[in-house]
């Protein structure tokens, strides 16, 4: 039964590698923003429109046009 | 009506057909042209109509060709790259989110892009070129994302977000659950041979997992109580921590002189809801910021002329901060005037009903004072420097002691006021028990003393006020009306006299009833009056134009606008002027009755007709607000403004309302003051600039906004316009909720009795103690919840009959 002290640290080890996740995740500002990133993970699959090579340059001198 | 494709607003006669799509004006079109051309049209995919028709920016970014301010700007720089986070308050849907995050298909120098939407910032990290800032600027404004920059920014105060509470919740729940699972075992009063033999570890496990708890995470309790002592005040942190402490040392001897298994879930039990309570009661409205002063509503450059050594003038865009005395300053149009000047060359129509309350804009000749803080609304303007920014007429409310103090800090809340009867009563069981235990069987009475102390610590209480301002807090906030914090729900309960601005409080910025008194006009003048009002850009023309009839605009012959005067026009063989009764009329004297109401005066072929009389239009259920409030409250009215609508507010306000008119910023706050002296509960409402030296001073300042994405002074609560005639129902939501409030101290006084009995006998075990408590919090809790939820109920079921 001596191995419950083992399990006891392996136990207390793997509860401490989550609580450091958390108080990693916080400290980077992941849960600053909770709302953003649910919409933007939506965005990616639907972007379909590859820009033509030749429609990019009309494109581009049209912005510095209006830039102008 | 076709909507427009880009923003969604209906097309009125200006409609712009482009790809068979239509356009409500040239911007849009621009806009949609720009994302089409670049592979961005997904942007419309997203959501129906989420563009933002794009203003005029012509010079008005020039100041970013300063480095100075650059550089107070840009987050980040190293010569290559650069960072910087702009507010921008127009982001609003997810196609927003999408586009902003896009800006490098527009831009090259942009690398990357990130929206927080509920901030209503983005975070861009571009590459450095001189004009890359200006450029990126110009280009989110031309998209109709202006960013918003103010005074406030060129401070670099970058705000550190406090995360302390999270941390000690983490660390509060984590040993919460641990000590959980090791303290299992002694539930069970089995004599077993392995648990026993096991049991020193697991115990000595749980007194090192709730080190941190006590040291930590519950920390705040042992300061605020000291704080509290010190000040002779026992609050509600005074048998926190007694218990606390009484709780981890009981615990302790316990373990170590093998008496028993101590109490250790319970502590960190208890501070694990105590701090969950605390956390519950923010409600943070992360776009929405309460503190703010002059300084984000004034610019953050001007425009500054200066000689060259040829005795030429030359522009220079200088940081607001170092305008002198003496300067010389060129004011665009729609321009703040960030400091008080003397008016020297230009047409001055100031629009000053933020910063005084005046409801109209004033025409001011060369030589006038100009007051900080009015928006110029007729061209260019030279003017000259009397006082730096600091020292202005609107900017010096901001030194008035009412400013420096924070009044949360006086307030006392309904549980600290419970807690002194609370902690007396408390401390006269624990010792009468323990001297009647020290006289029959003294073996028992320090049990009994540490076990009066922990069962009655006050967790059920502690949470009661947190958890219902909690909900009350989210129900508020779902009704667009947005508190700073808990506390303020409290106060808003006592309120006892509500004082009202008038100017953009009690009417509406944005719309005005126009009416015609005179001899009624012929069709041909309307006609003329029509097309001579669409030339000329006077706020009053624009407004009395868009209500006029549009058809058959004719050429004129012959316009003439003389700034602060009228327009005067002729068309085939008439004639006709527009404008001040003075420039219009040709005889007679203008009549006292209109004279302090705004008019637009017309004469036909020299023959005086009548005038347009601008009425500001008071908000929808005005009358039943006033009504309902006037019930059991004192209602005073304050206006900067003329009393030229004195009559018209008498008539719609009911009797024994209080009127005061030509009330300046440091008048409101006075007044206000002296009602408190006289030991009033005020609550002030306002909008304004000029009423900010008021809402500080006050119990409970709450504003109203018209849209909460524009600057609004430091208060405790932003009111969005459209509820304004809630005001009375929420108030009274506030009252029901110290109800609530009550009913759960007196339930949580009823565990203690419980828990009391189980102490003072002596029978009180680990278990029982980590039983109750929880329950205790538990059911409180969940009581208030349901409570709080059933009240808001009622309020929206109310609002729902209304509609």
């Amino acid at each position: 039964m001596t191995i419950i002290y083992m399990l006891l640290a392996i136990s207390v080890f793997v509860a401490l590698v989550f609580f450091a996740a958390f108080i990693f995740s916080v400290k980077k500002g992941q849960y600053d923003d909770t709302y953003t990133p649910s919409v933007r993970m939506l965005f990616d699959d639907e972007i379909v429109k590859e820009p033509t090579s030749s429609k990019k340059n009309t494109s581009e001198e049209k912005l510095t046009n209006t830039k102008k | 009506m076709v909507n427009c494709f880009h923003c969604g607003d209906p097309c009125f006669d200006t409609e712009i057909k482009y790809e068979e799509k239509s356009f409500c004006c040239r911007g849009c079109k621009t806009v949609y042209e720009i994302l089409y051309d670049n592979d961005l049209s997904y942007y419309y995919d997203l959501e129906n109509t989420p563009g933002i028709s794009p203003k005029e920016i012509a010079g008005k970014y020039d100041f970013l060709n300063n480095e100075t301010i650059r550089e107070k700007l840009l987050e980040f720089n190293d010569g290559k790259i650069q960072i910087v986070s702009f507010l921008i308050p127009s982001i609003h849907c997810s196609s927003c989110i999408w586009i902003l995050e896009n800006l490098n298909k527009l831009d090259l120098n942009v690398k990357t892009s990130q929206v927080n939407f509920p901030e209503k910032t983005v975070r861009i990290t571009f590459s450095a070129t001189e004009n890359s800032l200006k450029d990126l600027v110009i280009l989110l404004s031309r998209i109709g994302y202006e960013p918003y920059i103010s005074l406030e920014d060129s401070e670099k105060n970058k705000k550190d977000i406090d995360r302390t509470l999270i941390y000690k919740l983490g660390v509060a729940g984590f040993v919460f659950g641990n000590v959980m699972f090791l303290s299992l075992p002694e539930y069970f009063e089995h004599t077993e041979f392995w648990l026993d033999h096991f049991k020193p570890t697991f115990r000595w496990l749980m007194f090192a997992f709730s080190l941190p708890v006590v040291l930590y995470s519950a920390s705040g309790y042992f300061i605020s109580a000291y704080k509290g002592l010190r000040s002779k005040i026992l609050n509600i942190d005074v048998p926190i921590a007694l218990g606390i402490s009484v709780l981890f040392f009981r615990s302790t001897l316990d373990i170590m002189m093998n008496l028993g298994s101590g109490f250790f879930d319970s502590l960190t039990g208890l501070v694990f809801f105590l701090l969950l309570g605390k956390f519950f009661q923010q409600k943070t409205y992360s776009y929405l910021s309460f503190e703010r002063d002059y300084k984000s509503y004034f610019p953050i450059a001007v425009t500054r002329l200066l000689k060259n050594s040829e005795e030429k003038i030359i522009e220079e865009q200088a940081e607001v901060y170092t305008i002198k005395k003496g300067d010389r300053l060129l004011i665009r149009n729609n321009e703040i005037i960030p400091v008080d000047v003397i008016l020297i060359k230009g047409n001055a129509l100031i629009d000053y009903s933020f910063v005084t309350g005046e409801a109209e804009p004033i025409t001011k000749q060369s030589g006038d004072k100009l007051f900080a803080g009015g928006k110029q609304q007729a061209g260019i303007l030279e003017v000259e420097v009397l006082k730096p920014v600091a020292q202005s007429y609107l900017t010096q409310l901001w030194n008035n002691v009412a400013f420096s103090k924070n009044k949360t800090g006086i307030f006392e809340s309904l549980t600290d006021s419970i807690s002194k009867q609370f902690t007396i009563g408390i401390l006269s069981i624990a010792i009468i028990s323990t001297i009647f235990w020290l006289t029959f069987d003294p073996s028992k009475a320090f049990n009994v003393f540490t076990s009066v102390l922990i069962v009655a610590c006050p967790c059920a209480i502690a949470l009661a006020a947190p958890f219902t301002l909690g909900n009350l807090l989210r129900i508020f906030g779902k009704k667009n009306f947005y508190i700073k914090d808990a506390s303020i729900i409290e106060q808003m309960a006592k309120v006892d006299t509500m004082v009202f601005d008038k100017t953009g409080t009690l009417t509406t910025h944005q719309k005005n009833l126009i009416t015609y008194e005179g001899i009624a006009l012929s069709q041909e003048e309307k006609q003329l009056l029509t097309s001579t009002l669409r030339a000329s850009s006077h706020p009053l023309s624009r407004a009395l134009y868009a209500i006029l009839d549009k058809n058959n605009i004719q050429t004129l012959d012959d316009f003439q606008e003389e700034v602060g005067k009228g327009i005067s026009a002729s068309y085939n063989d008439r004639s006709i002027k527009v404008g001040s009764y003075d420039f219009v009329s040709f005889y007679a004297e203008e009549t006292s009755e209109i004279k302090n109401k705004t008019a637009v005066h017309i004469s036909s072929n020299q023959i005086y007709k009548g005038c347009y009389i601008f009425n500001s239009e008071y908000r929808q259920g005005l009358t039943e607000v006033f009504k309902q409030l006037n019930n059991d409250k004192e209602v005073i009215v304050l206006s900067g403004d003329n009393d030229g609508e004195r009559e018209r507010l008498e008539g719609l306000l009911p009797k024994g309302t209080k009127l005061y008119f030509n009330q300046k910023p440091k008048n409101k706050l006075n007044f206000v003051k002296n009602l408190q002296q006289k030991g009033k509960n005020v609550m002030m409402i306002g909008d304004g600039l000029n009423d900010a030296g008021a809402l500080k001073q006050s119990d409970v300042g709450i504003v109203i906004s018209e849209n909460t994405n524009f600057f609004s002074p430091a208060c405790d609560g932003i009111l969005e316009a459209s509820q304004f005639k809630r005001i009375g129902d929420y108030l009274n939501l506030s009252k029901s909720g110290i109800k609530i409030i009550k009913w759960a101290f007196l339930f949580s006084l009823l565990y203690n009795l419980v828990g009391l009995s189980f102490a003072v006998t002596g029978h009180l075990k680990p278990v029982v103690a980590a039983i109750l408590m929880p329950l205790s919090s538990i059911s409180i809790v969940a009581f208030t919840t349901l409570a709080t939820q059933y009240i808001g109920k009622r309020l929206r079921t109310n609002i729902n009959k209304e509609n």
